[in-house]
């Protein structure tokens, strides 16, 4: 398989040069900075994501899980008056988002379900749980445990030109752990190698010996959990909750992944890819103003990136699998 | 037709019927239930009447999805189709009306007839998107349905299209006869469009095929790609009707208007017993799922108790619930992947 990550790297290198030429301030210590902390929660989801495609699967409901857990956590830590650190926040969200992974993962391991309609079910019922039983408001405050995460910085950089700063957020760390972690797993462990397998032929999975009916139902709660630590970090950055303003973000990460050369049937495509396709979409999103083009036209852009990226994506599976085709025929031919 | 053909034949009829007998089922226990505690609530003519005409906006969208999802594909974008259309038509009208605010007789008419071939159109471009770019049909629909929606913020910057001239709305709001909604009989005439494609022409065994085995139906002589793109096509005119008749219920248009029918439209198809694996499906189930869910939301609206919000619970659960129960009753796993 064609690797694509130096194609959309070379992509994302043009936008920026371009964006440099027409306002000359993209490579600025804090336009670079701002894009890094933009990336966080998309790069964060993009994670999840690429797993699930991976897998051979979708999933559009984790902007909704990590809108209700979210949620949860800071209502629940705010009405029992929690003034204590980061970790709980944390362990409270990662255990809720395993629990909603979980019941993704059932419907869609155990029963055999088609992703796409299971997820747009469940993401239908987070919202309502929000919305309907929690009765969602905007909550203005959060803990200050969570507020101080939300503020510390790693570094604060200076335009040198404008004198504008911008911070550094602690919660790269996690974008970078998280990243690192999942990097490992899909590399070196067996779970990981498994993933591939269901992808590429989930009969040859199921035959290898590899249990595909446990493996996606963790796939999907490991995902629940980055999920969840993603609408964790987001309350903590904005310092409030919005509990609907996730929503829809799920067809932007999803097209950053596949743009990232990640086959949308499953079985191929790297993290760094995805990374770096998200990467795009982010540069995009934050450099509109900064190439002067109207707000509006940001649908117009996504939607055309989409087409554009599975459109390549899909022309590179269907090369792939001529050129394969054609290799077969020459051996059949040379050996005649 | 060999015996065994026959003999299978009755065998489909069978599961088919079984998810039909479960609509029809759940649609008595609803009627009595309500008949037991709001009956004067529920069960007057006006009532009625107000159902009839609005189901068939996401009716419509709802028929159209299903074509596609019996080709094995799905359509995302029908909402931002509409959309589209409706905002579009709506300049149009408002372009047409003269000063005083009155119609010319061939407005109405070339609006429909304009509005349907923009969505032909739209449908056509998601046609090709699924069978000449070979992107899945779930990502292109995403796609285009976000290309769409971005279109009509461009045209309207993000606001409604209002202030249209009246007679239009009272024209698609009114009542054939003081009791038929016309909306109601648009609905009527493009289902029954659809019953006839599907059960009566060549159009419809083929989508069956494609639907249940695009490599056979390839190596049968069938043109794969033009199907495809006439199924899109289909879809388009479908849910350009439906934003007509959202342009005539709110008498606006504007671009994030039904977004909730997206999946509402997904889950009626599956309620109505289509496979999202393709090739079976049959519309009295589908038109079945649109009355039931219809019935369930207006009746849920006549307990002011309950919030609105829980309506995304219940129709998520519902969607669910139908996919474990299909799992349950069929003794072969129904939305087993097959691969090729």
């Amino acid at each position: 398989m064609r690797r694509n990550e130096p194609y959309i790297f070379l992509v994302v290198l043009a936008l920026c040069v371009l964006i440099e030429i027409r306002s000359g301030q993209f490579f600025t210590a804090n336009n670079l900075t701002d894009i890094a902390s933009a990336m966080i929660v998309p790069g964060l989801f993009a994670v999840g994501a690429f797993m699930v495609i991976v897998s051979g699967g979708i999933d559009v409901s984790f902007p909704a899980l990590a809108s209700l857990t979210s949620y949860a956590t800071t209502k629940y830590l705010l009405d029992t008056g929690y003034t204590g650190g980061i970790w709980l926040p944390i362990v409270i969200s990662l255990a809720l988002g395993a629990l909603l992974g979980a019941f993704n993962g059932i419907f869609i391991g155990y029963f055999s379900l088609p992703a796409l309609i299971v997820t747009l079910g469940t993401s239908s019922v987070f919202k309502g749980v929000m919305q309907g039983a929690l009765n969602s408001v905007q909550l203005a405050v959060i803990p200050p445990g969570m507020r101080e995460f939300g503020t510390s910085s790693l570094f604060v950089a200076t335009n040198s030109i404008s004198g504008l700063t911008s911070r550094m957020p602690v919660a790269f760390l996690a974008l970078l752990i998280v990243n690192g972690l999942a990097f490992l797993m899909l590399r070196y462990s067996y779970f990981g190698r498994g993933i591939y397998a269901i992808g590429g032929n989930e009969t040859s999975a199921v035959r290898a010996g590899f249990n595909t009916k446990r493996g996606k139902f963790f796939l999907y709660v490991i995902v629940g959990m980055i999920a969840s630590l993603a609408g964790l970090i987001r309350t903590c950055m904005m310092q409030q909750n919005h509990p609907t303003n996730m929503l829809g973000m799920e067809m932007n990460i999803i097209a950053g992944v596949v743009l990232g050369g990640t086959a949308i049937k499953g079985g191929a495509g790297s993290l760094s890819g995805a990374a770096l396709g998200t990467l795009l979409i982010v540069i995009v999103e934050n450099s509109m103003i900064l190439l002067g083009i109207p707000t509006i036209w940001k649908s117009v852009f996504t939607g055309a990136l989409i087409i554009i990226g599975t459109g390549v994506s899909a022309f590179q599976v269907l090369r792939a699998n001529r050129i394969t085709k054609n290799r077969i025929a020459w051996k059949e031919m040379s050996k005649a | 037709m060999s015996t065994q053909q026959a003999g299978s034949n009755l065998k489909t009829l069978y599961t088919r019927n079984r998810h039909i007998w479960r609509l029809v089922i759940v649609m008595l226990a609803w009627i009595v239930f309500m008949a037991l505690t709001k009956f004067n609530k529920f069960y007057t003519l006006i009532n009625f009447q107000t159902m009839a005409s609005q189901f068939p906006e996401f009716g419509l969208m709802a028929l159209g999805v299903m074509l596609c999802m019996i080709t094995g594909g799905i359509d995302l974008s029908a909402v931002s189709i509409a959309n589209l259309s409706a905002i579009l038509m709506g300049f149009l009208l408002k372009s047409i009306a003269q000063a005083d605010g009155s119609l010319p007789f061939y407005a109405i008419p070339l609006m429909f007839a304009l509005g349907m071939v923009l969505g032909a159109v739209l449908g056509a471009f998601n046609g090709l998107l699924v069978s000449k770019a070979h992107i899945p049909p779930i990502l292109a629909t995403l796609g285009t349905s976000e290309l769409f929606t971005g279109i009509a913020i461009v045209f309207t910057n993000g606001n409604a299209v209002s202030k249209l001239p009246v007679q239009y709305a009272l024209s698609i709001n009114n009542k054939i006869g003081g009791l038929v909604p016309v909306q109601l009989l648009i609905f009527i005439a493009m289902a029954l469009f659809i019953w006839v494609l599907l059960s009566r022409t060549t159009y419809g065994t083929k989508i069956y095929l494609l639907g249940t085995n695009a490599e056979a139906a390839r190596f049968s002589g069938l043109k794969n790609d033009r199907l495809l793109i006439k199924t899109y096509m289909i879809s388009g005119v479908c849910a350009a009707l439906g934003g007509l008749i959202m342009l005539a219920n709110y008498n606006s248009a504007r671009a994030n208007y039904g977004s909730v029918y997206v999946l509402q439209c997904v889950l009626i198809v599956v309620l109505g017993g289509v496979s999202p694996l393709g090739g079976r499906g049959r519309i009295s189930g589908v038109v079945l799922a649109i009355f039931l869910l219809r019935m369930l939301e207006t009746g849920i609206n006549r307990f002011p108790q309950i919030s609105s919000y829980y309506i995304s619970l219940i129709w998520g659960s519902v969607l669910i619930l139908v996919m474990v129960l299909d799992y349950f009753t069929e003794r072969r796993h129904p939305f087993r992947k097959r691969r090729s």
